[in-house]
């Protein structure tokens, strides 16, 4: 009987929440197939029973072994996926995912797909994008073992009612070593994972008027920056709020771009966002062609009036 | 350019110490390109081609690594089909010291793991120190060539560094990960993967454009086998439905909010 492998990232002990929505994928190919779903955390970690069995899983393993190395992850995935006979290993597309993902393919000597967006069950094919967003591409692997990491947003846990047992495996040694961690980003979700975005471009004038994006952002539970590449290479913002192709793809259920015009990289970033406000002074900016609403205006006149307005709702 | 005084490297070492780099590079769709599917693949009709964007932050690297030790070599393999060569060419203008392009007509279409397994047979019978990976290319963006490379060739790798060091047979980088940046440690011979922000890319000089018309550039056809990923269906995005323009200014707001709320329910 074969069974589906979920890797499991944690950081500071406590999982990460893109490794439930990964155990939720996996519990979707599960019952077509018949399968069990197995979760490894590659790192000694709390793990809930209960919330990874709602999650999807059947059984939980956890390597014992603190620090992170990536060669050694992707070793203890490729054992474990070797001795569950695993026919698909899945992760979360995180930058530790995507670090995974191509070693475990290369020990289970097969192919994978990063960052999928979509899956189908049964012909047991990915939907991932390629060129940054601009097409999508339907891939089957060739190989014993199908590995695919997935993308934020795009998956959610099963929300079933069950419990998963944990069990203790074996953690293999690495090479490379993560000696720190220093958490950055002031408390704000990346913008990869968050549920709500709103990034600025050019039309903020200058960096001290971000004070204005943050002001809205404070006033929407879980809202992240985004910058456009323009605003990014000008310096005005960190390249790790960068939307667009040599950026982060990012798929929240809110995206408000605020003085960004909507070059074809940035839109091929974002489009996938299931509601995109614009606001721009230039009703001919390409943005307003991908846009749920747009409002025609200085971003720095509208957002003062957006977080005033969003402050009101107590959210 | 300033040499970074952050390439401690002993000028005392003995030759057979000397640093090889080998960078990998591709040839890809400029990123300001608008793209047509045309039976599963891209259509390279009037697309513009260059080298993958995260390849130039890796070929930097290794040219301001070798001239920080003041020795050594960069070697920068790419595989591609034969027009790959015009990217191998813009890396030994920007000063690398040889080139090698894996040819093959399917390259252009590789999934990462059947590309990794051909850049690391090339690789293996070569001295390396150092292998230097665009964190991905922004054509297939499956960011795993770098490590599948590495582990094919049981080094250690570091995939999207934005910080390096290099020194004592060492390297100590950092990456941003969500909400993060970590700083991992690796013994060399090493993979390291280049994300934005690492350095500033060089311009090719006129001067570099016309040494590179000497320098070597190897040309190996190789067999990809069995892709190891087969694409079964490729398409345009689906089109977003038609939004609307709810007013100017600040006056809108007000209308704003109520569709978030109610219409759209994301609030």
């Amino acid at each position: 009987m074969s069974n589906i492998l979920v890797v499991l990232e944690s950081r500071d002990g406590s999982l990460r929440s893109a490794s439930l929505e990964a155990v939720g994928a996996a519990r979707l190919i599960a019952e077509v197939s018949g399968a069990s779903v197995l979760a490894l955390a590659t790192e000694t970690c709390e793990l809930d029973a209960g919330v990874l069995g709602a999650a999807g899983a059947d059984l939980v393993l956890m390597a014992k072994t603190s620090g992170h190395s990536a060669e050694g992850a992707a070793a203890t995935v490729a054992r474990v996926a070797k001795e569950h006979q695993a026919s698909v290993v899945l992760l979360a597309a995180t930058v530790r995912g995507r670090d995974l993902t191509g070693r475990i393919a290369a020990l289970l000597e097969t192919g994978f797909a990063a960052d999928c967006t979509a899956l189908d069950a049964a012909a047991m094919t990915f939907t991932r994008p390629i060129l940054g967003g601009k097409a999508f591409t339907t891939v089957k692997i060739n190989g014993p073992v199908a590995v695919a990491s997935l993308r934020a947003n795009f998956f959610a846990a099963a929300g079933r009612e069950a419990n998963a047992e944990v069990q203790e495996v074996v953690a293999e040694a690495g090479l490379s070593r993560v000696t720190a961690i220093n958490a950055q980003s002031g408390g704000r979700p990346d913008v990869s994972e968050a549920t709500r975005v709103i990034s600025g471009g050019r039309g903020m004038g200058d960096a001290a008027n971000w004070n204005l994006l943050e002001a809205v952002a404070d006033a929407i539970p879980g809202c992240a920056l985004g910058a456009s590449r323009a605003v990014v290479d000008s310096g005005w913002r960190p390249h790790s709020e960068q939307v667009g192709q040599t950026g982060k793809t990012v798929a929240p259920e809110l995206y408000i771009a605020a003085g960004i015009s909507g070059a074809i990289q940035h839109l091929a970033g974002m489009n996938c966002s299931k509601v995109i406000v614009a606001i721009n002074k230039d009703a001919d900016a390409p943005i307003f062609k991908h846009a749920t609403y747009g409002i025609v205006g200085d971003a720095l006149e509208v957002l003062p009036a957006l977080a005033a307005e969003l402050q009101k709702l107590n959210l | 350019m300033l040499l970074q005084p952050r390439y401690n490297i002993a000028e005392n070492q003995p030759l057979e110490a000397l640093l090889n780099i080998i960078t990998f590079v591709k040839r890809v769709p400029s990123t300001t390109a608008n793209v047509v599917i045309t039976e599963n693949q891209l259509n390279p009709e009037g697309v513009e081609f260059v080298l993958n964007p995260y390849d130039e932050y890796a070929v930097e690297e290794a040219l301001a690594i070798k001239e920080a030790a003041g020795e050594g070599s960069v070697t920068a393999i790419s595989l591609g089909a034969g027009e790959a060569q015009k990217e191998l060419r813009t890396v030994l203008a920007m000063g690398a010291d040889a080139a090698v392009l894996l040819a093959s007509p399917l390259a252009p279409a590789a999934d990462g793991a059947t590309t990794a397994r051909a850049l690391a047979a090339a690789v293996k019978g070569r001295e390396f120190d150092l292998l230097l990976f665009g964190k991905q290319a922004v054509d297939r963006d499956q960011h795993g060539v770098g490590p599948a490379v590495a582990t094919l060739l049981g080094v250690p790798c570091i995939t999207e560094v934005v910080k390096l060091s290099v020194a004592d047979g060492k390297v100590i980088a950092e990456r941003e990960v969500e909400g993060a940046r970590e700083t991992i440690e690796a013994s060399l011979p090493c993979a390291i993967t280049c994300q934005k922000g690492l350095n500033t890319p060089r311009f090719a000089s006129l001067r570099g454009i016309m040494a590179a018309k000497k320098k070597p550039m190897e040309v190996i056809d190789v067999d990809l086998g069995t892709a190891a990923v087969e694409v079964v269906a490729m398409n345009m995005p689906p089109a977003r439905p038609a939004g609307r323009i709810l007013g100017e200014g600040a006056a809108a707001v007000p209308e704003l909010v109520a569709a978030l709320r109610n219409e759209s329910k994301v609030l």
